[in-house]
């Protein structure tokens, strides 16, 4: 079986779309934060939070869509954590972020363990399921692919455009891109730079933390240690890859997807049994890295971006 | 509110507001041992004997504080010259890799000229790990953060290959482990007797001359010029991108002296663990240290102090180690945060 | 044009503001009324707390004494929302504009509660043409800010206050930007604007142009209000001396002995610099024992220019020559090596570093000389000996030389850069924007080191953007316009306005555009 018919094969991009899912959200997530001003290095962690948090959530018995509320809202929360730290007090970005990334994670890690003091392997959850979409999912290839998914799935997607529009046809989305491009600009129209900032870091935050819940609720339906395993270091890639744009960022988050996917099944082929199988995860990372270089010269970043504003200061 | 620059801060803010953050990790890392079941105040104690409370506890501490030290000496240099160098990670096992090679019988010198040998190696090798975001920030303007983040998984699973393959133990019943280093290429102890190896001292030795680098060279004040503001550095014809490149040489290798001295001194032989995330910890270590070489001696102390502590005290009280990892990241947060209000007054407009 | 009667309406009112900043008071006790159809020129020197009362008055800060009120409403203190409500527009001079969005969009930018679901973007562009029409401000409204030039934006800044039907604007210094014949053009605008009730605040240090459009002059100084007058009821004499609290002098300037050229550009082009543009085909010359003028709107080439003889860019095309040479690895090093001081336009950003002390800032351009280190190592004390040095020649008021230059006043910051450079007895002298922000005393010692260093047979090459400092200074002057020099004009020869027809890019004939 040779890369061309693999593909070809609807499963390849089904499974291709499924692996893009959480990257969507956080990358989206990300997005946010960066098109106000802030880069948000705390991506990370805020994936291991929600992740963790949807999870446990099914787990005491809530519902599944309640699992995903809760984990935005302690995406939210540390979102706010970090929004306080680097907006009004302007704290590096940098720093408070990789903070905030190993705070999210170690506060995760030792809240799993009270929660699971015994257990050796962690015990599933009952999951998102696929939702079939009548018709469409009948199309061919492209049918499963895209309309055989789980709910979440549709709703990153949908997120994707609900946030381009907001973005650019909202009056909020103007002061938001005006926060990232001259926060002077927002704040001689009498709009709070602070307040945007940090309210865009939360959203941010919080769609980070739904596509951490998205591993543990629509893909492995169990939490574990190193789930995360640097997709949010990938996502902050991604955002430049798609130039702060939603749509791009969606494009590039379902290219490197498919590639993973490729990787996966290229593995499993005889030519791929001879290659240790290091290199092929290592493959995202450095097609991560190459992203970066080519598209530096092209990219469009928000002025603004990790400049701290103080007010009545110019 | 709007933040007001403070000319001569008092003495009483200069200090105080660090202790107070220190005291607030204190709190909340007690109330979440409350959490777990366990008497906030004996899990504090608990911490402080299972670091210093006996000669075993201490010399495991100075252990660990080893490779914490030059991960420090490492971000600390890089980020005095605001070269964002999250990859101590793997330039720490860049620096471990090559101590194998060389060590384990490719050469067969006598200590004296091998193991000075394997530490410039080391070096060297981390130095490039390094140089390769660096040089795509100076020539293409990619930012160094995400690059050194990745490369820290690509140069995991490079090693994780090796282990597997040609790095194998032949002798390693399956394991992925690589072969004992021959005596030559050990570090011997400091002190008959007391399991410390001279890692410990090399790392001292580093941090005193990344001090006098600092102060008193051409290049140390090249690099806080091109930290403090890049423009007015190339405008006044300091060659910025040099700079960076010296930088991320010296930040490298310092890393890599973590592997090196990991191997050689510690363990003997390369596993995919031998860093528990050092490479991460040594920022923590070096913002706890205000990037102040010597002051990152003694953070790498403290922030051992707290690992060690923490193990000891996970066994005796049954709180997770975890929270270890939450107090540093707590105490980070707080600390940057002191800091900053030690030099800017919060106003209302 | 509407008439001043005294009993018109008051429509602002400034009563007592004071506001302090540590020890220094910016504003004090200062109160006055603006009346409907009036513009008001409020005239200060740098520093005397034109932009902290704006900044009061707009909302940006708040007073510790006092209040402002609108139409005999009192506004809260401290909220910008709320002075714009009440209809007082603001035109800052750093202009508050997001590059990457269009005009439209900046114009409606905050003019709608944020959770509306829409901007509504085809009433807002009939609004916006409309506004364009009644008060002659031509824009394209789907147009990127970002490729908009200086005197475009400033014309969207202005729709943004009449969009929001502002009854005063202020403008900060709005001319400080414009080609004299654009600053007719906002003239005519403002005359509408008054014609049509409105009422304005006009910020100016250029006395010609308070005399031509405001009715009612206040004057401030050091952060008190020293005078109140009717426009034609003072002349341009008294009101410097209201300004300055003294006579002002202007600096006596010898003739010029000119010697041989220094600096030498024939035919060069540079890349344009994001939205600035680089030269185009230059022809300039630099002699030693003269001051060359360049004048100019900011944002014409100067940037480009003073980094080519600085040594941050090289010329694409072109010979460039210094002292004869075409310099090979041309950088900020070779600069200096080859003598040239450079006081560069910003000297927060550039000049400066500002968490470092005076001694570090002092031999920022001069650490890697012998004498101040050996074999890569520094030699502190000769450092701080050269800052000392620095300090007492060059009148620096500061504790001493471990103080941190951020400080400092930008008065003595820029004497200490000025020290620096003209320590070395360089042969060439750069100076770009060499007295933005300084008050009059500093200003003047800036000028009368210029003039010394220009008769110890230096040659000095004087960018700014004041028309007026540059023809007081110059021996010869060039004028630059979107990368075109035009040829030198000897001191005197062209009238201000003959000056601004060639600022405007008109004097230029079809000049043959190198790529």
């Amino acid at each position: 079986m040779d890369i061309f018919d693999i593909l070809l094969q609807a499963s390849f991009w089904t499974a291709a779309i499924r692996i893009a899912s959480p990257l969507i959200f956080a990358a989206l997530g990300e997005l946010i934060c960066e098109r106000a001003g802030v880069l948000n290095l705390g991506i990370e962690g805020i994936m291991v939070v929600g992740a963790f948090a949807g999870w446990l959530t099914v787990y005491l018995g809530g519902g599944l869509w309640f699992g995903v509320g809760v984990a935005m809202l302690s995406g939210m929360a540390f979102g706010l954590v970090h929004g306080v730290l680097t907006v009004p007090f302007g704290l590096s970005q940098h720093v408070v972020g990789l903070g905030i990334t190993l705070l999210a994670t170690s506060l995760t890690y030792y809240c799993y363990r009270l929660a699971l003091p015994e257990v050796t392997s962690p015990p599933k959850i009952d999951a998102f399921q696929p939702l079939e979409i009548p018709l469409l999912s009948d199309i061919p290839v492209l049918g499963p692919a895209l309309f055989n998914q789980t709910p979440l799935t549709y709703l990153a997607f949908v997120l994707v455009v609900a946030v381009t529009l907001v973005l650019y046809r909202t009056p909020l989305g103007l002061a938001l891109r005006a926060a990232g491009e001259n926060p002077a600009a927002v704040e001689a129209q009498g709009l709070s730079v602070s307040a945007i900032r940090i309210g865009a870091v939360m959203v941010g935050s919080g769609f980070m933390a739904v596509g951490g819940a998205f591993l543990t609720m629509s893909a492995f339906n169990s939490f574990f240690f190193e789930m995360v395993n640097g997709r949010g270091w990938i996502c902050i890639a991604l955002v430049v890859f798609g130039s702060w744009k939603p749509g791009k960022t969606l494009l590039g988050a379902v290219l490197f997807a498919a590639f993973d996917a490729l990787q996966i099944r290229v593995q499993q082929t005889p030519l791929g049994a001879d290659i240790p199988y290091q290199i092929f995860l290592m493959a995202p990372y450095i097609l991560s890295i190459l992203a970066l270089v080519v598209m530096s010269r092209r990219a469009q970043v928000p002025a603004a971006l990790m400049v701290p504003f103080n007010k009545g200061e110019r | 509110m709007r933040l007001e620059p403070i000319a001569n801060p008092t003495w009483t803010r200069s200090l105080g507001l660090p202790a107070l953050a220190l005291f607030a990790t204190v709190v909340v890392a007690s109330l979440l041992a409350m959490v777990a079941g366990a008497q906030p105040f004996s899990v504090l104690g608990l911490i402080v004997k299972g670091a210093f409370g006996s000669k075993f506890a201490t010399l495991e501490t100075l252990n660990r504080a080893t490779p914490l030290i030059f991960t420090g000496l490492a971000v600390a240099v890089a980020f005095r010259a605001k070269l964002w160098n999250i990859g101590a990670e793997a330039q720490l096992y860049m620096g471990a890799v090559v101590t194998v090679v060389l060590g384990t019988g490719a050469l067969a010198w006598p200590a004296f000229a091998l193991l000075p040998t394997i530490a410039v190696a080391a070096m060297l090798a981390g130095a490039v790990v390094l140089l390769v975001p660096t040089f795509l920030k100076t020539r293409f303007g990619v930012d160094e953060v995400v690059t050194t983040l990745l490369l820290n998984f690509v140069v995991l699973l490079w090693v994780s290959m090796l282990l597997e393959g040609s790095l194998k133990d032949p002798m390693g019943l399956g394991w992925p482990k690589s072969a004992r280093l021959i005596a030559e290429a050990r570090l011997p102890r400091m002190v008959d007797g007391l399991r410390l190896h001279w890692g410990f001292g090399l790392a001292l030795i580093s941090a005193i001359v990344v001090w006098v680098i600092q102060r008193r060279t051409t290049l140390g004040y090249e690099m806080r010029a091109v930290g403090l503001n890049p423009a007015a550095a190339r405008f006044a014809g300091i060659p910025v991108n040099r700079v960076l490149i010296k930088t991320a040489l010296l930040s490298g290798g310092l890393a890599a002296l973590a592997g090196f001295s990991e191997v050689a001194g510690l363990k003997g032989s390369l596993t995919l663990d031998i860093s528990p995330g050092f490479g991460y910890t040594g920022i923590i270590v070096a913002m706890l240290a205000l990037l102040n070489p010597l002051g990152v001696v003694v953070a790498a102390l403290f922030v051992a102090g707290i690992f060690v502590g923490a193990d000891s005290m996970s066994r005796a009280a049954g709180v997770p180690t975890y929270l270890a990892d939450i107090m540093l990241a707590l105490a980070l947060l707080a600390m940057v945060l002191a800091i900053m209000l030690t030099k800017f007054r919060v106003r209302r407009d | 044009m509407t008439d001043q009667h005294p009993e018109a309406q008051v429509v602002l009112r400034l009563d007592n503001i004071t506001k302090r900043f540590g020890k220094l008071t910016a504003n004090d006790a200062i109160s006055f009324d603006l009346r409907q159809g009036e513009v008001i020129a409020l005239l200060g020197e740098n520093g005397a707390g034109k932009t902290t009362l704006m900044n009061i008055l707009f909302g940006h800060y708040t007073p510790d004494e006092g209040f402002v009120e609108v139409f005999g409403q009192r506004l809260p203190a401290g909220n910008p929302r709320a002075a714009l409500a009440a209809g007082v527009g603001m035109v800052h001079q750093h202009f508050t504009l997001a590059d990457n969005m269009t005009v439209l969009e900046n114009i409606v930018l905050g003019t709608r509660s944020l959770w509306r679901p829409g901007f509504g973007r085809a009433q807002a562009r009939q609004r916006i043409v409309s506004l364009m029409e009644d008060y002659g401000l031509r824009v394209d409204p789907d147009a990127q800010v970002g490729s908009l030039s200086v005197g475009e934006r400033q014309r969207v800044e202005i729709l943004k206050a009449l969009y929001r039907e502002a009854r005063v604007l202020i403008l900060d210094e709005p001319t400080a930007v414009l080609t004299p014949q654009e600053t007719d053009d906002l003239f005519a605008t403002m005359r509408k604007a008054v014609a049509l009730g409105l009422s304005v605040i006009f910020i100016s240090h250029k006395l010609h142009e308070v005399m031509a459009i405001s009715s009612r002059v206040v004057v401030l100084r050091h952060g008190k209000l020293v005078a109140e007058a009717k426009t034609a009821e003072t002349d341009r004499a008294a009101m410097a001396q209201m300004m300055v609290g003294s006579e002002v002098a202007a600096p006596v300037v010898r003739r010029a002995d000119p010697g041989e050229a220094l600096v030498t550009l024939a035919g060069v082009s540079t890349p344009d610099i994001g939205s600035a543009p680089g030269l185009k085909n230059v022809d300039l010359e630099l002699r030693a024992g003269q001051i060359t003028g360049l004048a100019g709107v900011s944002g014409n080439g100067q940037t480009a220019l003073a980094d080519l003889i600085g040594g941050l860019l090289r010329s694409a095309s072109g010979t460039f020559h210094v002292k004869g040479n075409a310099p090979r690895g041309w950088s900020p090093h070779a600069a200096i090596s080859a003598g040239i001081a450079r006081i560069p336009e910003d000297r927060h950003k550039t000049g400066t570093i500002a968490d470092f002390d005076l001694t570090e800032n002092a031999v920022l351009e001069l650490y890697s000389r012998p004498g101040f280190s050996r074999h890569g190592w520094m030699n502190w004390r000769a450092a701080r000996d050269f800052a000392a040095k620095i300090i007492k020649g060059y009148d620096v008021r500061c504790p001493g030389p471990e103080t941190r230059i951020r400080l400092l006043s930008g008065g003595n910051m820029q004497k200490l850069i000025l020290g620096r450079v003209l320590e070395t007895a360089p042969s060439v002298v750069l100076a770009n924007q060499p007295v933005r922000g300084l008050d009059i005393g500093a200003l003047t010692y800036v000028h009368e080191q210029l003039l010394a260093a220009r008769d110890r047979g230096a040659a000095v090459l004087l960018i700014s953007e004041d028309l007026d400092e540059v023809t007081a200074l110059s021996d010869v002057i060039h004028v630059i316009s979107e990368g075109r020099l035009s040829p030198p004009f000897a001191r005197g020869a062209l009238t201000p306005a003959e000056l601004g027809v060639w600022m405007a890019g008109d004097g230029f004939e079809e000049a043959p555009h190198a790529a």
